[in-house]
């Protein structure tokens, strides 16, 4: 079974493009954060599924009958490091996107980008004509 | 041991930790003087590196004496030194700038956490630049994005800018996502980050579908973080809506630094060869950014607003850029060197003169700017400079970079984009002369009238002239600028590594 051979890619694959669908497709704000959040947990993956080595354990020395045996086979633990870095990094676009979602609800009172542009717009409507009025 | 050894450490180090010791005073003139303090500091440190490459060395200092490519290291070449002394300068003096102009657009119980954002910003930019990791590069280019999306949201009036900020934190992200997955497969293909180190391991791997896939990953990210032509959206509404001394910040340097990037990455880390030769990089670049000149010198021509102009504006520019780099020549890369000098410069400057109009006005609507050069004769003089530059009329940096360009088109033999390039002066002539004839030869309007208009405080006008004056003096005097914008390009296309 060759195609299910790399299925950590299949999984990959999927997840980023079902978060990228998402943040094309949906109008509302937090369903496009989600999105983000599930693109990126894809690349997440990419990345850990890059160090994985198979029938290797974490990179340490094991203690055996009282020696150390240097032969141990280990997964490549930098693209993890890597990773951990990215995560936490995820975390914080989240965060800020979030925030900014509360805001935008205090001032439009909605979270749909489709109705919060129609409220720009209406308000570009208004401006002018109340520049025009002068 | 010289003084000097530990400048690239510090130039990173010191706004990074000033950033939480803002939070910590929370007193906005505090907050204010901490972050000018450490922006001079940049700025010396960044000019006392350049002058360690002028003249052609590298420096390669190992973050924590692990040398590469086990560790870290940062790689400062002309190319890169030159740009963080222009970061500096263009922070250091916004920053000097905004101390004013935030009381109209930001509450005065959030000013320290507009200088935390900046200096996290600044930290984030510089890293980018410094940077000889490839990891690095997407951390600091997160850095820099997640505070600049804070910054454009901080605004109290404009609530416009909460949803531009929120685009652009979801495209930015989506383009540095790509740029971390492209990474990703470099790491794959090769087993190192380090550039200098890739570029050698690269060499050997050039038909691998692994690399192919990496190098188009990273070629998307790093359009959509740069806001070339089609995947510019986010840029006019995060300009026009930011508060103005961020514009300004944002205008000279953040698309700026993707620019550099791309240079890093396509001549330095996969050689031009590889990316002009045998991906076409410069097929696909090269009409995009010729569309983007002309249509976005157009859409600019029917702006209504002054921000919205000049971001457009912008766009357009960025297409030069790209245009004159896709042409894979060292002359070609010298002279988007120099318009990235000598645009970041006139652009701020500009920014800069529109927030001190707005501030006096209350409005960035060109119709509301009626006899400008008689109300604020200071400000509205330095905007004609400015945009003078812009255009490219002889005398002006902006002449310098134009020229370049065009003879970099033609020694390649691209008649037809030196034309196009004059072709779309054309259009700036046409949208900045239009502002020029609502300044000089419009009657104030009635809904003015009531406004007590005059000349913008001394505060903002400095900074303003002083990137006025840089601006001119590269362009009668061009020779720093192109000196080193040459060096930097043989450097870059001589894969001295």
């Amino acid at each position: 079974m060759e195609f299910f051979a790399l299925y950590n890619d299949w999984a990959v694959i999927v997840l980023m493009m079902a978060g990228f669908y998402i943040m094309i497709a949906r109008h509302n704000l937090v369903k496009k954060i989600l999105g983000l959040s599930i693109f990126q947990t894809g690349i997440f993956y990419f990345y850990v599924g890059l160090g994985k080595v198979d029938g290797g354990t974490a990179p340490i020395f094991i203690e055996e009958n009282e020696k150390l045996t240097e032969a141990v086979i280990y997964s490549n633990p930098l693209p993890h490091v890597l990773i951990l870095t990215a995560i936490v990094v995820g975390v914080a676009t989240m965060a800020v996107g979030l925030a900014l979602i509360v805001r935008i609800y205090e001032k439009y009172g909605s979270i749909e980008e489709d109705e919060i542009q129609a409220i720009d717009e209406q308000e570009q409507i208004n401006d002018h004509n109340g520049h025009a009025d002068h | 041991m010289p003084y000097n050894i530990h400048f690239p450490a510090l130039l990173i180090v010191l706004p990074l930790m000033a950033a939480p010791l803002c939070v910590i005073v929370r007193h906005s003139f505090f907050s204010w003087l901490i972050a000018v303090v450490v922006n001079i500091c940049v700025v010396l440190f960044s000019v006392s590196l350049l002058l360690q490459v002028i003249d052609g060395d590298v420096i390669r200092y190992t973050l924590g004496g692990w040398a590469a490519p086990t560790g870290i290291e940062y790689y400062i070449d002309t190319l890169n030194a030159v740009l963080m002394v222009v970061i500096s300068i263009i922070s250091f003096f916004s920053l000097i700038y905004s101390k004013a102009s935030i009381q109209a657009e930001i509450a005065p119980q959030r000013y320290y956490l507009f200088y935390t954002g900046w200096l996290l910003c600044l930290t984030g930019l510089l890293g980018i630049v410094i940077t000889g990791d490839a990891f690095n590069v997407f951390v600091f280019l997160e850095i820099s994005s997640l505070s600049m999306y804070m910054l454009i949201a901080l605004g109290k009036e404009r609530k416009q800018a909460l949803l531009a900020a929120f685009r652009y934190l979801i495209m930015g992200s989506v383009g540095a996502s790509f740029i971390l997955l492209g990474i990703g497969f470099l790491y794959a293909a090769t087993g190192t980050l380090n550039m200098s180190d890739l570029a050698l391991h690269l060499v050997d791997a050039d038909q691998s579908r692994t690399v192919i896939v990496g190098f188009s990953f990273i070629t998307v990210g790093l359009l959509i973080k740069s806001a070339i032509f089609p995947v510019y959206s986010w840029l006019p509404n995060a300009y026009q809506y930011a508060p103005s001394a961020v514009t300004a910040f944002l205008a000279g340097t953040a698309t700026k630094v993707s620019l550099y990037v791309f240079l890093r990455f396509f001549f330095h880390v996969f050689g031009s060869e590889y990316s002009f030769a045998e991906m076409l990089l410069g097929k696909i670049l090269m009409p995009l950014a010729i569309v983007g000149f002309f249509a976005m010198s157009i859409v600019a021509i029917f702006q209504t607003d002054i921000r919205r102009l000049l971001a457009y504006s912008s766009i357009a520019q960025i297409g030069y850029m790209f245009a004159a780099v896709s042409m894979a020549t060292e002359a070609g890369v010298a002279a988007g060197v120099i318009h990235i000098i000598n645009h970041a410069f006139i652009k701020t400057a500009l920014f800069i003169a529109v927030g001190c109009i707005a501030y006096r006005l209350g409005s960035s609507r060109i119709a509301d700017m009626g006899n400008l050069i008689a109300l604020m004769p200071w400000t509205a003089s330095a905007f004609i400079i400015g945009g003078l530059s812009l255009i490219g009329v002889p005398l002006t940096a902006g002449f310098v970079s134009k020229w370049y360009l065009v003879t970099a088109a033609i020694d390649s033999g691209w008649w037809s984009i030196a034309i196009m390039v004059l072709l779309s002066s054309l259009m700036a002539i046409m949208y900045i002369g239009k502002i020029i004839e609502v300044f000089c030869f419009r009657k104030t309007t009635e809904n003015m009238k009531g406004a007590d208009v005059k000349e913008a405080p001394l505060f903002m006008l400095i900074p303003l002239w002083a990137l006025i004056i840089i601006s001119v003096y590269t362009g009668i005097n061009g020779s720093i600028v192109v000196g080193t914008a040459e060096l930097a390009a043989s450097q870059l296309m001589g894969g001295m590594l």
